[in-house]
This record gives C-alpha cells, structure tokens and sequence, in this order.
C-alpha cells in the first residue's frame, strides 16, 4: 500500500470484471479530484465564515449572526450564492482571455498542490516522495495567476499590485524553501506521510520542532515567509485595501472575484498543513497517539489523524487571521528588506545549525 | 492631460526606424516610451477619507509628484450664508466639518456675537466648552482610527469607534441629533442639559482616561506602525510657518501655538490660568520633528487634554439661563468680525459683515483642512506609494470642509 493511490487499493477490488483497468483509474481521479474540489470549498466557506467571526469579536463584534440561525454560520453560503449569481463582469480594454483565466490558474494551482497532501496517514491521492517538492512548486504557481490579473485588468492599481505580488513573492519563497531544509534535514524525507510517522515518539509530541532548536526558530521564519507567500496581513501589499484600491483584484467581481478567496483559504490551509507536517507533528499528537494504541492503524486511527491535521490547519489559519486583525501592513521597501536582508540569512543559519545539532547528536549517541 | 503627456513626440519614429534598417543599420533601435506612471488617487479611493482627487505621478513605487484636487463636494456654502438669514445659516456650519459640527457652530456663533455685543450666560458657556471638546475628542478619534485603517490596521478603528458611540450617544441626548448638531446657537445654547448628562459625560471622561492608553499601546506603539510612520512626511517647523498651518499640523512640528491659549475666546483663559490642559508638541520622538507619527501622537494626547477640559468645566459649572434674550428676527448691527477658534483640525475662522440687515452681507469661512491641504504637494514626492497614503491620513482632512 506504500505506492500509488489509496482510493485506488480501496476500489479496485470492488470493480467487476469487465470493466477496463483505465476507466477503474478515470473513475478514480473523478472521484479524489471532486474531493479535493470539495475540500477546496468547504475551507472557504469556513474559512470567510471564520475570518468574519474572529475579526468581529476581536473587534468588539459579534459578525454575522442571522443568516441560518446559529451565528449566522449559512453567511458564508449565502455570500457565495450571491456571487455566483452577480452579473460576469470584464472590463472594456481588459484582455478577456487572460482576465479569464488568471482565477482559474490560481485555483488550478492550489488544487493540485492539495492533491499532494495526504488526508490521513492511509488515505492519500499519490504517495509522492518528493510531495513537498509538489506542494511548493504548485503554490508558486498561483504568482503566475495573481501577475496576469494584475495585468489583464488594464488597471493601474491592479498592475501596482501584480508587481508587488511578484517582488514579494520571489523575495520570500527564498526563505520559505531554505527553513524547510532544517526539518528535512532532521526527517529524512520530502514525502509528507512519512515525515508525519518519523514524529510518532514521545507518546505522538515527538514534533520536529521539539526535537532541534534550530527547526523551531525555522518554523518561526517559514510561518512569516507562508504569511507572504499567501499574501496575508502584515503582508497583504498586493491588495493593500487602503493603498491601491484592492490592488489585483479591483477589476474583478463576482464569481471570479470568489474563486481569488477560495483560492486564499485553500492556500492558507494547505501552508498551514505543510507548517504541520513538517515543524508540528503532521498527524501525530497524543490523540492519534492513543487511538493508535486503543484501536490500532484502523479507520478510527485514521479519523483521528485526518482530525488533528484540520485542526493543526485550522489553528494555523486562526494565527494568520489573528496577525492580519491586530498588525498594520508593512510598507514594500521594508517586506523587501525583511526577506532579503534578515530572513534569508536567519534561514541559512538555521539549515547549519540544524545540521551541526544533528550531526553532534549523531556523534553522540 | 497633463504636460508630460502633451509635449511627449517619440524620439525615433518608425519612419526612422524604417530608414535606418533600409541603410543597413544592424541595430534595430526600439521606440520605447518610458515616463512617469499617472495614476488618480481619488475622488473614489479609500485613502482620500471623500472625494478629493490626488493626481500622483509615479516611479514605479516611488512618488515623484503630487497634486491635490479639489471641488467635488463644493456646496456654495460661503454664498448660501450671504442669501439667508443670521439664524438659518447654523445648520449649513454642521455641513463643514461633520465630524465637528459642535466646533463649526460654535465659530459661526462666536462670529455673530462679536457683532451683536452680547454677553452670554455662564452656563451656557459652559455647555458650549464641554460639547466642543467632546466633539474634538469625537472628531480626533475618527482621525486617529481612520489613519489606523490607511496603514492596514482595522482594529484600532473599531475600537475609536466605540467610544465615538458613547459620544453620539451623550450629544444625541442633548439635542437630538448625532452628527449635525445646530445645538450651539447664536446666544447660547438650543437648551439645557437634560437630567444626569453631565453625571454621563463625567462617567464617560473616567472610562476614556482608561481606553486611550489602550490606543497608544496598541497602534501607536506598534513597532510596524512606527516604522510605517516615523520620518514620513516630514514638515519642518519653517515648513509648517510657511504654509500657515494650524491645529494638530503644526504642534506636529513644534511649534506652539493653540488658539485656545493664545487667541482665546469663550472662558478657555480661565481654564489655562486654573492649569486644567496643556498643549502637547510633537517632539519627534520616534523620528524627525514633524514627521506623521507627531502629528498622530499630538491628536492622541489632544483628547486627553480635552478630557481635562471637560472635567474642569463639570467641577464649576454655573447654574443659570443657557441662551441669551434675542429678538425673534435678528437684526445684526453694522460692522465685520473675524473670529477664528481652535478646530480639531485647526483654526476656523468666520470673517461676517453685517450692514444691520437680516443677512450677512459677506460670509467668508477659513477653513482648517483647506488651508493645511497645500503642502501635500511640498512633502509627497520623494515617498513611497504606501507613505503618500500615510501623509494623506496625517494631514486629517475633511473633505466637506476643504471644498465646503
């Protein structure tokens, strides 16, 4: 079971016999890609659900609290209806084709890079050794897309905030790929579900973050690089709301203004996820610890992971949602400054201390 | 379009281009066209608090050049005081500076007294002094959380406004009315305080003493707003002189000068020489003098001032009549006054000349915003984009006001 897809081993027993090979593997892309589709969306009507929520009460608030009944937690539905049903709007001397397209190559980006992440330590959509490798090419993909909406609206506040998603972006992925390179280092692999299992110790806190200090300064660095990488708050220069208008994204409306928020929160959970997997323990915490004794490797072992993960992911978005409500925004000179200047150094130390930390340590014992 | 736009003839046309390939030129010289990026920062943009229209002509990032543009609010307010009667003009004040309107009415009246001669009652006064520094810290907590929002942190503006609330609430109790007050007359004021007012303004004052020390900690000590906001947009002392600033724009330079203390007008003497407020200075103590951080911590420290005002007034109140005796049809005797008083955003003056009639015969206002608006154009080039909105948001204006 340690290749190819989960769903697959789950399925293709159940297939009858005359049914071609190929149509049993569509079928089962079909069925991981909706899920992934589905996962997509329920993060962001969660996740727009929850930014209101926690901003409001940080703000002496109370947020939506009708629509639904229960704290208004059909907002968020209702808000999406509203969108898909908005007049599709393209501005006059847009390029329709890229205006088009940019939201569906950030989306596109970050389902796949989804697709890479295990839900749970036995249900995957590919066991990818270099998974993480995936995750971050895909995610760095979605530059592309914010860069050709910034220019495909003909708008100048759009296109000040495509140059500053690019300036910032190729700044802070420098930092974002090298402190991931500490907990590799300590782990030993790139693919997610086996970094989760090497932190099972320690009745399931054998967290790489605990394991070497210089991992826990790095997952400091690589949160502040995520922040950027997802363009939130104190990071948020490419729509700098009170600066350039709603910088890429002033020309949008509608449905395709939404698919840029789903997008936001898919990338937000799946950064958080990625924080997890490799600095916090991924699946493993004294939970899954226990279910794992009570229960074995079963689905309750299973449930738990898949559980402890969207917590983990959840706790990471509400840290995000925290910074953006409670920081002003830094200005585009000093985000430059920060990233070349102190978090790529303050990386490449972390990698070599990592390294010399686990090297004594191997000396040692 | 604007001079660079006009005067632009390409430096090698295509008919060059064309000439010098045929001569069997190897080097194809491209016709690229580089000049500054124009952009209209306004009338519809959310760090121009309105409609005023910033023409910025920009490097990429950096802001080479500046100009303010203004009329997209005007409503003859000016020539509307020529054409109605004394009286009816207050409420066209309000619709200066709404965020001041108590301030605003207070000039007018002050400006119209000054004609009339006559001495209002204490208590009157003394209503009159605690709802225009109420108003100011209204007003300055606005500006305070607004500015909080140009630098991206919504919080702290949430926050300004819930105290706001309470003060809406308190002038809403005392006239009716929550953002166009008209309840400073010429005389007085419209009526007393209603039953346990003052006991509220003075609860109030006790729970705002607590919640400012909140805003300072939480945005103007906020290491990311410093950096965001300390040596940006710097005006000099000479600067601030030049261009005649007033108000929190030039204290935010250091230099000393509040007309309550200097100028005073209504009972604000007696209230320096008691020691109940001080006038706080920009001391450029994050950065340069008179760069936005000073000007913001001035406003900050402003309410706190007025709070003193305000308890100062509550401990010697005068009972007595709120409006003085004035005929039904105001008849103001012949002559001009000029009275400027100090508005949160600087002096308000009201120049009036009356020939005895009914109406003014001339109604000039001195607006603060308009008159501190100038020197965006002085102290924007050679900033950031995101600076240019932090300078905008520091000079604090009203659009209503700029264009009245």
């Amino acid at each position: 079971m340690n290749d190819g897809n989960a769903l697959l081993h789950l399925l293709q027993p159940l297939a009858p016999d005359f049914v071609p090979d190929w149509a049993v593997v569509l079928t089962v892309a079909i069925i991981g890609v909706s899920i992934v589709i589905a996962i997509v969306g329920l993060i962001a009507l969660a996740g727009t659900w929850a930014e209101r929520k926690v901003s409001a009460h940080i703000q002496c608030r109370y947020g939506p609290m009708y629509v639904g009944g229960w704290h208004g937690w059909a907002q968020a539905l209702a808000d999406g209806i509203k969108l898909i049903s908005k007049e599709d709007m393209i501005p006059i001397g847009a390029d329709r084709k890229l205006f088009m397209l940019a939201p569906s190559i950030l989306l596109g980006a970050v389902f796949a890079a989804l697709c890479a992440m295990p839900l749970a330590p036995a249900f995957y959509f590919g066991y990818i050794d270099l998974g993480v490798f995936m995750i971050l090419a895909f995610s760095s993909l979605t530059t592309i897309g914010v860069v050709m909406a910034g220019w495909a609206s003909n708008s100048k506040w759009s296109l000040y905030g495509a140059m500053r998603e690019a300036a910032q972006v190729v700044a802070y992925e420098i930092p974002l790929g090298i402190t991931l390179l500490a907990p590799l280092l300590v782990v030993g692999t790139f693919n997610l579900v086996e970094a989760s299992n090497a932190q099972a110790d320690y009745f399931g806190m054998g967290w790489l973050a605990f394991k070497n200090p210089f991992v826990l300064v790095s997952s400091v660095i690589f949160f502040i690089a995520v922040l950027a990488e997802t363009k939130r708050a104190p990071f948020d220069l490419p729509e700098a709301e009170s600066e350039l208008v709603a910088g890429f994204l002033t020309e949008y409306s509608g449905i395709r203004w939404s698919l840029f928020f789903m997008e936001e929160y898919a990338a937000m959970f799946l950064m958080s996820a990625v924080t997890a997997f490799f600095f916090f323990g991924g699946f493993e915490s004294p939970f899954s610890y226990l279910a794992m004794q009570s229960f074995g490797d079963g689905i309750v072992y299973q449930l738990v992971c898949f559980l402890t993960l969207v917590v983990k992911g959840s706790f990471g978005i509400f840290m995000m949602m925290w910074l953006r409500w409670t920081l002003p925004r830094l200005r585009i000179d000093q985000v430059m400054t920060m990233g070349y200047k102190y978090l790529t150094p303050l990386a490449l130390i972390c990698v070599l201390g990592a390294g010399i930390w686990e090297a004594i340590k191997h000396a040692v014992s | 379009m604007s001079e660079q736009t006009k005067d632009y003839k390409p430096s090698i046309t295509i008919a060059d281009q064309q000439a010098a390939a045929n001569n069997g030129a190897r080097e194809f010289m491209m016709d690229v066209r580089t000049t500054d990026l124009e952009v209209n920062m306004g009338p519809q943009h959310p760090a121009t608090h309105g409609v005023m229209r910033i023409l910025i002509r920009a490097d990429g990032e950096l802001v080479t050049g500046a100009q303010p543009h203004l009329g997209y609010l005007h409503r003859c307010a000016e020539k509307i005081g020529e054409n109605v009667e004394w009286l009816q003009y207050l409420p066209y004040t309000d619709r200066y500076d709404y965020l001041a309107a108590m301030n605003n009415n207070l000039g007018y009246s002050l400006a119209v007294e000054a004609l009339l001669g006559i001495e209002i009652p204490r208590r009157a006064t003394m209503l009159r002094t605690i709802c225009v520094e109420l108003n100011r810290i209204a007003s300055h907590l606005v500006a305070f959380g607004t500015y909080g929002l140009d630098l991206g942190a919504f919080t702290p503006f949430l926050y300004c406004f819930r105290e706001r609330e309470w003060l809406l609430m308190l002038f809403e109790k005392i006239c009716g009315a929550r953002l166009t007050y008209s309840y400073l007359r010429i005389g007085g004021v419209f009526n007393d305080a209603p039953p346990g007012w003052l006991e509220e303004v003075a609860n109030f004052c006790d729970v705002f003493d607590e919640k400012w020390v909140e805003y300072r900690d939480l945005l103007m000590m906020n290491h990311i707003f410093i950096k965001r906001t300390a040596d940006v947009g710097v005006i000099t002392p000479e600067q601030a002189l030049d261009f005649g600033l007033t108000g929190p724009m030039v204290r935010g330079s250091g230099i000393d000068w509040d007309l309550r203390r200097d100028m005073p007008y209504m009972i604000y003497d007696e209230i320096w020489k008691a020691g109940a407020f001080q006038v706080p200075l920009g001391s450029g103590a994050q950065g340069q003098l008179g760069d936005c951080w000073d000007r913001v911590y001035v406003r900050v420290q402003e309410m706190v001032e007025s709070i003193k005002i305000v308890r100062w007034c509550l401990a010697n109140i005068a009972e007595g009549p709120t409006i003085a005796e004035l005929p039904k049809v105001l008849r103001v005797p012949p002559g001009e006054a000029y009275v400027g008083i100090e508005n949160p955003r600087g002096e308000l003056g009201h120049y009036l000349v009356s020939d005895g009639g009914k109406i003014a015969v001339r109604c000039r206002v001195r607006g603060p915003s308009f008159c501190n608006l100038p020197i965006l154009e002085d102290i924007m080039p050679h900033t950031f984009l995101a600076d240019s909105v932090a300078i905008i948001g520091s000079t604090d204006v009203v659009i209503g006001e700029t264009d009245r």
